[in-house]
């Protein structure tokens, strides 16, 4: 019932900024849902195929804002073929025929084209914000389109894309005019930088709070930047000199000192440790740092850098820092929230274990860190009672991933498996949204998983589990569950079925290398016209030899994902569609 | 012709089999071939269960395996759950440093090299910027991405891809009838042959040059029949006549 005017309600709406808060608004009642369309500015899309354009159009006419994500999450791992889809261009062509005045568009793991990027660039002139993260299939022509045409951009946030760097001058296409820049990310590009025409659009940038440098932005000119930008809030380095000279080095400090708002550092790409004294000064002011694309600076470097950093919130480093570096990130770094370690060594070369990190680092940072609510933690081994202290000392994890580098490794001091430390986590853990378990683990893990993790929305599940159990006790005890990840498991048919309609309340299903069937399959999507079933079989030319299918035949991969609107068009031969 | 891609160590286990016609393995072409294919293998990625030791019988026997060597995860695809981005950039520094450390160990050998151990960096950093590059072979639509630095040798990454495209699901060996025999890549007595498209653009045969030039001229390989090839090889003779001296 509505005692208020249309224009008071939407005024009330609009303080709503959280996207799923906006979709429970609208599910009220006939008027408010009306209300709510033409007043809703930004629509998050998980799953690029679960709607298409022109129904996302027609229901929010006003839109401003548009997050899109495409590929399945192992799409980073490789799993998923070329071509799949995840095609950005429709979704551009349709707002561009359409009235929408789009300002902003974050793209995950889609496939976007310099043909989309162009488009983007004519279509909508008060475009502010381009964010492209793991995207892949289009160059820096596409960007020089982006830089020449959007004569308002405030926002160009490039992470971790797979870019053809055609060491164009997309840089010098940012007009003289363009003075509106806030926010500049290009770290992931791997070609020659046009490094006078960056100082030059930094220098008229004065707005410029984000800058992120790629590997061919060296030393000499970080400083010259920075001597224009010392209102940078988020910065990150190129690369490093192995030995500057010392007057690069003392224009460096220089410029570093004036940087007072300097808050978040990234980068360091090719950086050697003889330079990160420059820094210092900022350190105390640091809320976050990535350090985890910089191999050369560890051991002492790393750990008298971390020890300044006493307001940190965030970290991202590699396993290089070893258990001992943790224990003084945990003595110094009492803000800590979130904290990322990555290997820094895939081929086993090291065989010392002082380089890596294992279940007493984490242990440390659990006790030391009382805020910790995020952590993704690679390792070499774990045990059950470790994982039962860090439940004890940390139980307002958010996220929890843990990956033991090697499949099925058991607790490394009793051999078991580590069902029960999982099981600590997840009971203590009341909080816990997002999981990734990892070593030896049997079907209890799932039963606990089941029964406590109230709140879990993601779940990543790698070489575990005994029984089609396993997948059951989560698929019936998760009532939150969105997004359900498996590969190398034993769950099969009999899992897969059980509650078909349980799919329905989620965004999407991966499962490879498991035991469901093509029979299984089909059986699942006979019944569900609500869901897309996706099988990709690694051999097309086995697949179209064959006449006869083989229902018993394993399915390499199977993904599906509910979809209000059918089976899509665009998915390569090699993707059957049921 | 081929046989000049003859590795010339003696790798009896490098078995691979390439069996793949040119263009990107289109349906329509597959189709076009009789009876469907010359081959009817199931390519597969490589997962834990191609490791017997670690993959089957997990709780039953979990302590047994402490005797058995585990494969090392990077030998599983996709495996660690890292991002391709960021695992280019790891295999990028891992080459770096290890080419480094081995110019630096030549170095010491060859006394003439006046070079600065930074310019050798330098060198370096600017020739080893590779990680995973795209594998494609005729008849198969999917294509793959290998990872080159983890790979020291042409039969190290014969054998992968052999792994990648010709290791047949256990669950349907038999169903085509057919199952391709260990071919030998790089020896040219299969009907296939690995190629590699460089830096220019050009074709060339996989095995002309010593590996280190390989991986830092290398954009992408493509495993095509050997019929196809041949043109390759006799396009490409003569200037490669004098690289293939060199120990490869």
């Amino acid at each position: 019932m509505n005692y208020f005017p249309e224009e008071v309600i939407e005024h009330v709406f609009n303080f709503i900024a959280s996207h799923r808060d906006r979709n429970s608004i609208s599910l009220v009642c006939k008027s408010w849902h009306k209300i709510e369309r033409f007043c809703r500015k930004k629509v998050f899309i998980g799953n690029c195929y679960a709607i298409n354009p022109e129904r996302l159009i027609r229901r929010f006419p006003c839109l401003k804002s548009l997050t899109l994500k495409g590929k399945p999450h192992f799409a980073d791992f490789n799993l998923v073929p070329y071509e799949w889809g995840g095609f950005v261009h429709p979704w551009i062509e349709a707002l561009s025929s359409s009235h929408v005045g789009l300002e902003e568009l974050r793209l995950k793991r889609m496939v976007v084209t310099d043909e989309s990027l162009d488009l983007l660039s004519r279509s909508f002139p008060n475009f502010k914000s381009l964010v492209l993260v793991s995207c892949e299939g289009f160059t820096t022509d596409g960007l020089a389109s982006i830089a020449s045409n959007c004569r308002h951009l405030r926002e160009l946030d490039l992470q971790e894309n797979e870019i053809d760097d055609h060491r164009g001058q997309w840089l010098n296409c940012f007009p003289d005019s363009c003075t509106t820049l806030t926010s500049l990310n290009f770290a992931c590009l791997k070609g020659e930088t046009n490094v006078a025409a960056l100082e030059r659009l930094v220098a008229r940038s004065p707005n410029l709070k984000t800058l992120k440098l790629n590997r061919a932005v060296p030393l000499d000119a970080l400083a010259r930047l920075m001597s224009c930008a010392p209102q940078l809030v988020d910065l990150g380095v190129g690369s490093y000199e192995n030995e500057p000279d010392p007057e690069s080095f003392r224009k460096l400090m220089a410029a570093i000192q004036k940087c007072s708002s300097l808050r978040s550092l990234s980068g360091f790409l090719e950086a050697a440790p003889l330079c990160l004294p420059a820094f210092y000064p900022v350190c105390q002011n640091l809320i976050s740092l990535n350090l985890s694309y910089a191999a050369e600076i560890r051991g002492n470097h790393l750990i008298k850098l971390i020890q300044l950093c006493k307001r940190l919130q965030r970290l991202w480093i590699l396993d290089s820092i070893g258990d001992k570096g943790l224990v003084v990130v945990a003595a110094t770094c009492k803000e800590l929230q979130e904290l990322r370690v990555f290997p820094s060594d895939l081929h086993g070369e090291e065989d010392n274990n002082n380089a890596a990190v294992t279940e007493v680092g984490l242990v440390a940072i659990s006790a030391g860190c009382p805020k910790l609510h995020s952590i993704l933690y690679f390792c070499k081994q774990m045990t059950n009672a470790a994982l039962i202290t860090v439940a004890k000392n940390c139980p307002n994890f958010i996220r929890f991933r843990l990956c033991i580098l090697e499949p099925h490794k058991p607790d490394h001091i009793t051999s078991q498996s580590l069902d029960e430390g999982f099981g600590a986590i997840v009971q203590a853990c009341k909080g816990l949204r997002r999981l990734s378990v990892s070593g030896l683990l049997n079907d209890q893990v799932f039963l606990y998983i089941g029964m406590y993790a109230e709140e879990l929305e993601m779940l990543s599940i790698a070489f575990a589990g005994e029984t089609d159990k396993g997948m059951l006790y989560v698929l019936n005890g998760c009532k939150k569950l969105r997004k359900l990840e498996i590969r190398d498991s034993p769950f099969g048919n009999a899992a897969l079925l059980a509650d078909v309609h349980k799919y329905e309340t989620m965004r999407s299903l991966w499962m490879s290398s498991c035991e469901v069937t093509l029979g299984g399959c089909k059986r699942l999507a006979q019944n569900s016209p609500r869901l897309n079933v996706e099988i990709i079989n690694e051999s097309e030319s086995n697949r179209m030899e064959r006449n006869e299918e083989d229902e018993r035949d394993k399915v390499d991969k199977l993904y599906l994902y509910r979809t209000v609107v059918g089976t899509r068009k665009d998915a390569p031969p090699y993707v059957r569609i049921l | 012709m081929i046989t000049e891609l003859e590795m010339g160590k003696g790798e009896s286990e490098l078995e691979l089999g390439l069996g793949l016609s040119l263009g990107g393995g289109t349906g329509a072409k597959i189709g076009g071939k009789s009876g469907g294919g010359a081959w009817g293998e199931r390519g597969r990625l490589l997962t834990a269960k191609d490791f017997p030791s670690v993959g089957s019988k997990r709780a039953a026997d979990s302590s047994s395996h402490a005797g058995s060597s585990p494969p090392r995860s990077s030998q599983v695809v996709g495996w660690p759950p890292i991002g391709s981005h960021r695992m280019n950039s790891l295999v990028n520094n891992q080459a770096t440093k290890s080419a480094r450390e081995e110019e630096e160990a030549g170095k010491k050998k060859v006394n003439d090299d006046h070079q600065q151990p930074k310019d050798v960096t330098k060198k370096v950093n600017g020739k080893v910027q590779l990680g995973f590059i795209k594998v494609n072979m005729d008849g198969v639509a999917i294509g793959r991405k290998v990872d080159l630095n983890a790979h020291s040798s042409y039969e190290n990454l014969a054998q992968t891809l052999e792994d990648m495209f010709f290791r047949t699901n256990p669950g349907t060996i038999g169903l085509t009838g057919q199952f391709t025999k260990p071919l030998r890549l790089l020896d040219g007595s299969s009907e296939f042959v690995l190629t590699y498209e460089d830096k220019e653009g050009d074709w060339m045969l996989v095995g002309d040059v010593p590996w280190r030039m390989f991986i830092t001229s290398v954009k992408r390989l493509r495993v095509m029949k050997t019929s196809e090839a041949n043109g390759l090889a006799a396009r490409h003779q003569e200037p490669k006549e004098r690289q293939r001296n060199q120990p490869a």
